[in-house]
């Protein structure tokens, strides 16, 4: 064993007590760290998983960017082009040529598209009215990218299959229009079209707004009611890969030209709301390590002062500074090794508790539990931190011991 | 005869509002083999002398030289190394390391040097307990341990990496004359029966007698008439 590493031991066993305290303060710390890092990191991914798996992971609207370039511009690129009072050409709505784009979406490795035509309809039933987003949607390609079977009470997609005029409607509505399985109302688009429909599917979010403006119709049943025959005007896109859905809608915008946005790119505000709450958190947590490196540093100060003679005789027998450094700054090392380990024993302990934890939110009828991350990212950098505070907190003590003068110390003591 | 020791017009000097004067302009001339004693009133300069010619200190101007070395030139971890391989200090108190057993006391030169592995280490170290008849103690701590049996075991570590030079301070100024008589023995053999070289700092006259030569200093200068009172 190196002599430094043996002289540093000899101080901690001499002072036990007060090493204790310290060594308590880092294992805590450590604890803490880890089980509040990665009950927050848990909560963290959990949002985002309800995040990625409740909406589209890209979804393409026929909307552009930006306007598009006008023909004067293109012709005459380098001159000096006006074109004042644009107005777009009225046009059917909807994104163009949409069996293409679908096809080469489609040939897209990793991914399953659905195309969807949505616009506003008002339902009226028994005098009453709702304005509702009508979504036409093709059953078989929807179960692929949504999870609204999942969310099905009443009825199923397939349902509209076997009937074209079969509309599925969320809770809300159903409850405040008494509506049931079966029931016929009649739906007015905006455009004017107007047909009755039968009620073959209830589902039910969770999310009171959604449950009560949502409907569903067929695809084809949708394009006649809006009179906007073979377009639709949503292309919603699931990922393998949830994280790669910035750069596949970035791909797929570039190709056919309609704006494709991604779940990162709408959620942005969540995002970064994460962010600064991680930043929060981490800065609470780092804390206790901190107050903890406190105890270190006044330990090893005694440590020093208690020790003044002995680290004269070290250097007078012919001990560098450096030596005598190192002794300390070994000290800072042995508790923070010593902390982590059982500081990362007892952190996970606690989160393993955390884990089964039960909570019974009210109105909720589903088992809830605490979500714990054991992401070993957070291990490391709970020891990481723990090791540098505590090698910090050594430092200055050992700076200290390095520059005792053996001959004033030997001096007084004669 | 070959010179192992020599300082040449050293003169330290304390910095401060009042510049205070350990040692001036002293040279002189140690042999292999020799034992010195260094002898003046309290105050005089001796010890600050002995920590010069030690290395433990810088002379504000003039040089020591050791081994044939011009010291002058050496930083602090150059000193250092010479202090761990050329030299062997004896406190007047032990000045042992209390948390750490006599052997492992005796062996922390040799183990900071680290050129011997850990059982050539060891078995040095019990031979010079032995030499010293302390064998017996390796495995106590200082504490347990007699006044003389402490000094022993103080100059047995001293002798771990067979230094040149042993610099002693009062190294029988604690003990009773038995012990005294030990010590004083057991130095004079160092530099007579094995050709170290001594200088040993002390009030003690029946030590002082023992000695080849004797150096008297007083206020700082060297005083060839000085005679203990």
């Amino acid at each position: 064993m190196l002599i430094q590493i043996q002289v540093a031991l000899t101080h901690l066993t001499g002072r036990r007590r007060q090493t204790l305290v310290s060594l308590t303060g880092v294992v805590l710390g450590v604890a803490f760290f880890l089980a509040v890092s990665s009950m927050m990191r848990g909560s963290e991914k959990d949002f985002i998983k309800r995040l990625v798996d409740n909406s589209p992971h890209i979804t393409v609207s026929d909307d552009y960017r930006r306007p598009r370039t006008q023909p004067a511009e293109l012709r005459w690129a380098d001159g000096a082009v006006r074109v004042s009072n644009v107005k777009p050409q009225t046009e059917t709505r909807g994104i163009r040529g949409y069996r293409e784009r679908l096809a080469f979406v489609e040939s897209l490795p990793a991914l399953r598209v659905a195309p969807l035509l949505i616009g506003s309809a008002v339902l009226t039933f028994a005098g009453r009215e709702q304005g509702v987003t009508l979504s036409g949607i093709v059953p078989k390609v929807m179960k692929t990218i949504s999870t609204l079977p999942e969310k099905m009470i009443k009825g199923s997609i397939d349902a509209l299959e076997g009937d074209p005029n079969g509309i599925i409607i969320g809770t809300g509505l159903a409850e405040k229009f008494n509506l049931t399985l079966g029931r016929n109302l009649s739906v007015v688009a905006a455009s004017g079209g107007s047909r009755a429909m039968k009620v073959v599917g209830i589902f039910r979010t969770g999310n009171a707004l959604y449950d009560e403006n949502q409907t569903f119709t067929l695809l084809k049943r949708s394009q006649v009611l809006f009179d906007r025959s073979n377009r639709v005007n949503r292309l919603l896109i699931q990922l393998d890969a949830p994280y790669a859905a910035r750069d596949v809608a970035r791909q797929i915008e570039a190709v056919i030209g309609y704006k494709a946005v991604s779940w990162v790119e709408a959620s942005e505000d969540i995002l970064s709301l994460l962010i600064v709450r991680n930043i929060i958190m981490y800065s609470v947590v780092s804390a206790i390590l901190i107050v903890a490196s406190f105890g270190i540093y006044n330990t090893l100060s005694t440590i020093v002062l208690e020790k003044t003679r002995d680290i004269a005789i070290l250097k007078s027998i012919g001990f560098h500074a450096r030596d005598i450094r190192l002794i300390f700054l070994f000290e800072g090392v042995i508790i923070g090794v010593i902390g982590s380990v059982f500081g990362l024993a007892l952190g996970a302990a606690i989160m393993r508790m955390l884990s089964i934890v039960q909570l019974k939110p009210p109105g909720v009828s589903e088992k809830v539990f605490l979500p714990i991350w054991w992401g070993p990212e957070q291990f490391a950098l709970a020891t990481a931190f723990a090791m540098a505070s505590c090698i910090l907190a050594a430092y200055l003590p050992a700076r200290r011991a390095g520059s005792v003068h053996p001959v004033e110390i030997l001096r007084g003591a004669a | 005869m070959t010179t192992i020791l020599r300082a040449e017009n050293i003169t330290r000097t304390l910095p401060g509002e009042v510049a205070v004067t350990l040692v001036q302009d002293i040279s002189l001339s140690i042999e292999r083999g020799e034992f010195i004693c260094i002898m003046g009133p309290s105050g005089s300069g001796k010890s600050s002398l002995l920590y010069l010619l030690g290395l433990l200190d810088v002379p504000t101007s003039g040089r020591v030289w050791l081994d044939g070395e011009d010291t002058s030139v050496y930083h602090e971890d150059e000193l250092a190394n010479r202090r761990l391989e050329k030299l062997g200090f004896v406190f007047q108190f032990h000045f042992l390391l209390a948390e750490f057993s006599v052997l492992d006391n005796v062996t922390l030169p040799i183990r900071r040097l680290n050129r011997l592995t850990e059982t050539a280490t060891r078995l040095r170290g019990m031979e010079l307990l032995d030499r010293f008849g302390v064998a017996d103690q390796g495995t106590k701590h200082p504490h347990q341990l007699s006044g003389g049996q402490r000094q022993r075991v103080a100059i047995a570590r001293a002798l771990a990496n067979d230094p040149l030079v042993i610099l002693a301070d009062e190294p029988t100024g604690n003990l009773d004359s038995v012990a005294g008589a030990t010590v004083r023995q057991i130095l004079r053999d160092l530099a007579h029966a094995m050709g170290k070289t001594v200088v040993a700092v002390t009030h003690d006259s029946a030590f002082a007698a023992a000695a080849d030569r004797r150096i008297g200093i007083v206020d700082g200068r060297l005083d060839a008439d000085w005679r203990p009172t």
